[in-house]
């Protein structure tokens, strides 16, 4: 309606100037365009807040860094190649994780948590998946899909009873997906019905990361399928409760790391374990993939920088035709390309870290950080592999190993073409009329 | 003074053992801008052994405190965060950003020590950034204290009396000694811990105090005076001899070792 009181003249000044401002896009009402010059920034001005870089973090997030770094090393690092090859996890190695206490790292301190920041969690996956994306993924799931539900929607009586047991000594999983629920993940089937004060859980899970380890399990079951997804609701499960692996996949990459089919069969859960209230599972799955994704974000960031110092050493010392490898032009610009796109990587998913803990809106640029971090993996783990020419074919060395473990990235909590669409939503949304 | 030992441990904030040291551009030290540092390995030791014994030590043996100590500029109080957060009681910050000599750095301790009065003194042998090895026998030496240096195994016994085993050249030595004593650790006497996350968060809450040398009215003027820091000439690449003869020539002519 605005629209019709814009004379010509208005329109050509408008269209001059959008031509001159691209940013200021193609709206052609005039209230529209003056709010979108404004909608390019956040509202998020605070002048109370000092001024930092995103690589600037507090001494404890520095130390935790340092920490897993040293625990990465040291500890991970020998054992990686054999549990690559082994397709498992070694036990001591998951305990190490909880001896250190890199399982509950925002578990509050009463739970027996490190009651840290969320930052120091996306750090701690990270360090880890610079040496082995398998232990990142496993920590990873642990902390920002298990603990989290438990710390936003549980009970006081199931935070009570699981937060210190997940803080200390047993393995969470999340169990979403089924053989026809991905992406379309609200389509699940298993069921679960109330008989006196249980619930009895029937049905089938797929492509459950921990599974093979885990004691508890996150489980996503409808009460009433005529509701459809509104029925959906979260359980939590132990394995004794009638859990059944059905079958381990073997897969391309993150080998260690298990995945399985799960099978309920007539499985009974008490009333208590209904995790939030009847009905809203949906929505804490919802919430809880889309800061999830911020961990595998730094997941794919750490494989990116793992799969980099991996080659870029090589380049000096590799010599072919009188000088280092790391010397030819050609390899340098490679490699200078491949480091600023880790650095955007690396400030994108810090960034919808730190958005995250503000309390600000953080959706669009956690799966921004997700999609970008997963590509540039691919992108840094496949050079490093061309840049060691035969040897990074070898499993000599990580390279190909880091290669391997890109891909999935691009494929849980969300395939790239979902997080494109959850991005170009939110896009759309600011944009259309 | 109540039931219970107290122990006092030096930390020293160092370049990280992993990065490649190079020259500054004046020649007159090792780069040490934007370049990665943490706890001397040494002093991990010493903050590892204060804490094992407080495991272990019971009854009148118990570890009461374990406090940490480090001399040098305002960083060096992540380090001391490290070592409150492996298990450290409460720390000490002396903040001066002076180049410090082992011998100023003894005479620090040995204030700070007068006043804190503990039992047992545990010290990295050396730092790797100068290699001196010098602190723990010059501060034994300023409060005439019983030593064991390069210590691989301590033992309190009784409240009152300390046995180390020392590496030697050519074996293990066993000394006893009565406390106050001073240790200085060796690299097999354990293997440190990692600072797990939830100490890491309670280290932010333990005390930490700085007092200046000046407070402390020891004069840390340096006696000695670095002329030129320059790197360890080029390895030269060896060569392949043809014969006996040929390495005897050699041996002989141009390296003269015969
Ligand atoms: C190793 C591994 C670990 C996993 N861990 C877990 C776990 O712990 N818990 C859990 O619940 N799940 C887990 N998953 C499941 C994972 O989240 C799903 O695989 C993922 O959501 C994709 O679902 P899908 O495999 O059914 O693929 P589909 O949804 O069938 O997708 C196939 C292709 O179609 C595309 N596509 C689908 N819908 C659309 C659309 N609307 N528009 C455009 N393109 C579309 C996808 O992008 C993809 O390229 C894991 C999977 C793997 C492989």
């Amino acid at each position: 309606m605005f629209r019709s009181t814009i004379s010509l003249t208005t329109r050509r000044q408008l269209a001059a100037s959008i031509a001159r401002h691209p940013t200021a896009l193609p709206s052609v009402s005039l209230l529209t365009r003056s709010f979108s010059a404004t909608r390019a920034f956040r509202d998020d001005t605070d002048d109370t807040v000092a001024k930092t870089s995103l690589h600037t973090l507090t001494e404890d997030e520095q130390m935790m860094r340092e920490m897993v770094s040293r625990f990465a090393v040291d500890v991970v690092q020998p054992k990686v190649s054999e549990m690559d090859e082994a397709e498992k996890m070694d036990p001591a190695i998951i305990k190490g994780l909880f001896d250190n206490g890199l399982m509950g790292v925002e578990t509050p301190a009463e739970f027996s948590g490190a009651e840290a920041s969320f930052l120091s969690a996306i750090l701690v996956i990270e360090e880890l998946a610079r040496i082995d994306p398998s232990i990142s993924v496993l920590c990873d799931v642990h902390n920002t899909l298990v603990n989290t539900v438990f710390r936003h929607y549980a009970s006081d009586h199931l935070k009570q009873k699981y937060l210190p047991l997940l803080a200390t000594e047993k393995l969470g999983c999340f169990c979403l997906s089924e053989a026809g629920s991905g992406s379309d993940a609200f389509a699940l089937q298993t069921r679960a019905e109330l008989k006196g004060d249980h619930y009895v859980i029937n049905g089938s899970k797929m492509w459950i990361t921990n599974s093979g380890e885990a004691d508890i399990f996150l489980v996503f079951a409808t009460v009433d399928p005529s509701k459809g997804y509104k029925g959906i609701t979260c359980f939590v499960v132990e394995r004794d409760m009638g859990v059944t692996i059905a079958k381990k996949e073997k897969k391309l990459g993150i080998r260690a790391s298990s995945t399985c089919q799960l099978s309920f069969d007539d499985m009974r859960v008490p009333v208590e374990n209904v995790v939030g209230e009847v009905g809203k599972g949906y929505k804490i799955a919802i919430e809880i993939l889309n800061e999830g994704r911020i961990g595998i974000a730094a997941q794919m960031l750490g494989l990116a920088q793992g799969a980099f110092d991996t080659a870029m050493p090589y380049m000096f010392q590799r010599k072919q035709f009188g000088s280092f490898i790391g010397d030819f032009q050609a390899m340098q610009h490679q490699y200078a390309q491949i480091a600023v796109e880790i650095e955007a990587a690396r400030l994108l998913t810090y960034n919808a870290a730190r958005l995250k803990e503000e309390g600000k809106p953080f959706i669009k640029e956690a799966a921004m950080a997700k999609l970008y971090a997963s590509q540039v993996a691919e992108r840094a783990s496949s050079k490093a592999v061309e840049w060691m020419g035969g040897v990074g074919f070898t499993r000599d060395v990580p390279a190909e190993k880091f290669y391997r473990d890109c891909k999935i990235g691009a494929i849980y909590e969300g395939t790239s073409n979902i997080q494109l669409q959850t991005i170009a939503k939110l896009l759309a949304k600011d944009y259309r009329e | 003074m109540s039931s219970g030992l107290r122990i006092l441990v030096g930390v020293k904030r160092v370049v990280d053992s992993a990065v490649k040291v190079r020259v500054n551009s004046t020649q007159t030290g090792v780069e040490t801008a934007n370049v990665k540092h943490s706890m001397n390995p040494f002093d991990e030791i010493a903050v590892e052994e204060a804490i094992r014994l407080r495991e272990k030590q019971k009854g009148n043996d118990k570890i009461q405190e374990i406090i940490a100590l480090s001399c040098g500029p305002a960083k060096a109080q992540e380090t001391l965060r490290t070592a409150l957060a492996m298990g450290a009681d409460r720390a000490i910050h002396v903040k001066t950003d002076e180049m410090l000599e082992p011998l100023s750095v003894a005479k620090l301790f040995s204030r700070i020590i007068s006043e804190e009065k503990p039992n047992l003194v545990i010290l990295g042998k050396q730092a790797i950034d100068d290699d001196s090895n010098q602190t723990g026998q010059m501060l034994a030496g300023l409060l005439n204290w019983p030593q064991a240096t390069f210590a691989s195994k301590v033992d309190i016994k009784d409240n009152s009396s300390l046995e180390v085993v020392r590496e030697v050249d050519g074996g293990l030595e066993t000394v006893t000694s009565s406390l106050p004593a001073i240790v200085t650790t060796d690299l097999r006497l354990n293997e440190p811990r990692y600072a797990s996350l939830p100490n890491i968060m309670k280290a932010k809450k333990k005390p930490l105090k700085t007092i200046s040398p000046a407070d402390l009215g020891v004069d840390i003027k340096a006696r000695l005076q670095t002329i030129k820091v320059t790197e360890p000439p080029k390895r030269q690449g060896g060569t392949v001899v043809d014969s006996v003869d040929e390495l005897l020539n050699k041996l002989r002519n141009e390296a003269k070792v015969l």
